[in-house]
């Protein structure tokens, strides 16, 4: 039987009603369901953001593929952004295999075929915690630097003397946010009981500086933690609070050089 | 055309078709948990048949398949795919062109096996879901997946799928996705008849769409035909097995047709039998054809 004109508005309203509601629902699940984990260490060549979550067709191939079997997918109600693909450094780090396997194995590009040199990946960078570390400690470790894929590039080594007894030296691994990739071979090497070394998304532990800022003579986009004076205090050490003092107001006549 | 009118068409009242003695159920079982393991196998034994899982794969290596409704709804999201999986998308759709859309849900779908259990149970109980969803809510889900992942940026199906999470847990780790499954469990249970492969599945709504190019089809015999039902109460899109089409078409063409061969199995007069046929696509009906 033919409907009705009022039938058919009616009909239409409905479908157009019960849809509005469940595609809101659904809109919900979704976004709920790709909320990444801000955390979570990807595979070599992953990309940023919503481009990897859009990419990833939750295939598995990276992981099967995976030599070491550090990859694996994330579970519905256990990891965040269920079928993608991750990494726990600390059980087992990315092996750096220089033939990117599960780069190829990806169909889709969410891991970025551009990615040619596993050396240029970034899956995250690595962060000492210094109250935890054995080195800052006083302790001779160096077990990051050692495991390094990048010894003397990515991780390095810094020797300071002792201040305290003035025997026996700091041997302070330095990693170089530039140079790591974030495989996570220190986190899952350090042998403290919670990692003092471990790997984080780059987005999450790194800072810009902004170009309005007019850094230190000579020195320039070389803020770092390394940064040393030139002239060391005679004692060797920094000179403490007093000399710090002293030289806070002596770089006026330097900038007032530059005027 | 001659091969058919040699197997339908000439073929004596009393020899049933080959296909009746094919264990129709069993084979599908069969496939359905053997495609599993050969996933299982390639993600835990380096088996090299198949790798990945039903969303993208590689066979020995080589062949890419994709999900096409998966790669549809990523390119909605407005993003960029590799070949590798757009070669995959095209060649499972044309495998699946050949042999019916929805021979995905009734011989591949895991969440297939959860719903025929479901309904099994259900006939045992001799319980009907309270509500009859429409066929057409699964088409609306079809296209609230493009519009909704255009929307949200990811595919809108393939996060919230059952279909996949089970696939992909049942491999990989399942997590909570257990619940999901039990979900549709349920629901085809007490609530609606058949209520998710064919009410509600934008996965089986696409193979469906799918299906209508199909060539391997069910062929439909009218003259041993003696209208007894029992293939209309077995199927579950018993739709398409309306006399009135059948007997036009001489076949099964409904794109919702699962190629599951219930109807083959339980027809005492041995008057279907699989087929192939090109896509339906002139209205002359087969059946006359045949008998001409």
């Amino acid at each position: 039987m033919k409907p009705t004109r009022r039938q058919f508005f009616t009909q239409w309203a409905q479908a157009a009603a019960s849809g509005a509601v469940a595609g809101t629902i659904w809109y919900q699940l979704v976004t709920a369901s790709a909320q990444a984990d801000p955390a979570m260490v990807r595979p070599p060549g992953a990309r940023e953001g919503k481009d990897f979550l859009a990419r990833c067709i939750k295939c598995g191939s990276c992981v099967t593929d995976c030599p070491f079997q550090a990859l694996r997918l994330a579970r519905w109600g256990r990891e965040n952004t269920p079928g993608t693909p991750f990494f726990v450094p600390r059980e087992e780090p990315c092996h750096m295999c220089s033939d990117l396997p599960c780069v190829r194995a990806c169909p889709t590009g969410a891991l970025d075929p551009a990615l040619r040199d596993i050396n240029d990946a970034d899956m995250g960078v690595a962060r000492i915690d210094q109250q935890s570390c054995l080195a800052y400690l006083g302790l001779r470790c160096e077990v990051c630097y050692r495991v390094c894929p990048r010894i003397d590039t990515a991780v390095t080594l810094r020797y300071e003397s002792q201040e305290r007894s003035g025997n026996y030296a700091f041997v302070l691994p330095v990693v170089h946010d530039e140079e790591c990739t974030g495989c996570g071979m220190c986190e899952h090497a350090c042998p403290t009981d919670v990692a003092a070394i471990r790997v984080l998304p780059r987005r999450l532990v790194t800072g810009r500086v902004g170009k309005h800022y007019r850094l230190g003579r000579g020195d320039a986009g070389q803020i770092s933690r390394d940064f040393r004076p030139a002239t060391p205090h005679p004692d060797g050490s920094g000179g403490g609070e007093k000399r710090a003092l002293e030289q806070l107001n002596k770089g006026a006549e330097l900038y007032d050089d530059e005027r | 055309m001659s091969a058919e009118t040699a197997t339908a068409g000439s073929s004596s009242a009393s020899a049933a078709p080959w296909a009746k003695a094919v264990p129709w159920r069993l084979l599908r079982r069969l496939t359905q948990a053997g495609i599993l393991l050969l996933f299982f196998g390639g993600a835990w034994w380096d088996w090299p048949v198949l790798r990945g899982d039903l969303s993208a794969s590689r066979v020995f290596g080589v062949i890419p398949l994709a999900d096409p409704f998966a790669v549809l709804q990523i390119l909605a999201t407005g993003q960029a795919l590799a070949t590798t999986v757009l070669v995959g998308a095209l060649i499972v759709v044309g495998f699946y062109t050949l042999v019916g859309g929805r021979v995905f849900c009734a011989w591949v779908c895991p969440v297939n096996a959860v719903a025929d259990a479901a309904a099994w149970c259900r006939d045992r109980l001799g319980l009907r879901g309270p509500y009859r969803l429409p066929r057409r809510l699964r088409f609306m889900a079809l296209g609230l997946s493009l519009i909704l992942s255009a929307l949200t940026g990811v595919a809108a199906f393939e996060w919230v799928s059952p279909v996949a999470l089970a696939h992909r847990g049942l491999i990989f780790g399942i997590g909570l996705g257990w619940m999901a499954v039990l979900g549709v469990f349920l629901f085809d249970l007490f609530l609606a008849v058949n209520g998710w492969c064919s009410h509600l599945c934008p996965l089986g709504a696409f193979y469906s769409l799918v299906g209508w190019l199909r060539l391997c089809k069910v062929r439909f015999d009218h003259r041993r035909c003696d209208s007894c039902g029992a293939c209309h109460r077995t199927c579950p899109v018993s739709h398409v097995l309306s006399l009135e089409l059948l007997r036009r078409a001489g076949a099964v063409r409904h794109g919702d047709c699962l190629n599951c061969g219930r109807c083959i199995s339980v027809c005492p007069q041995g008057a279907l039998t699989f087929a192939l046929s090109a896509p339906y696509l002139s209205r002359t009906p087969i059946q006359e054809r045949n008998d001409a």
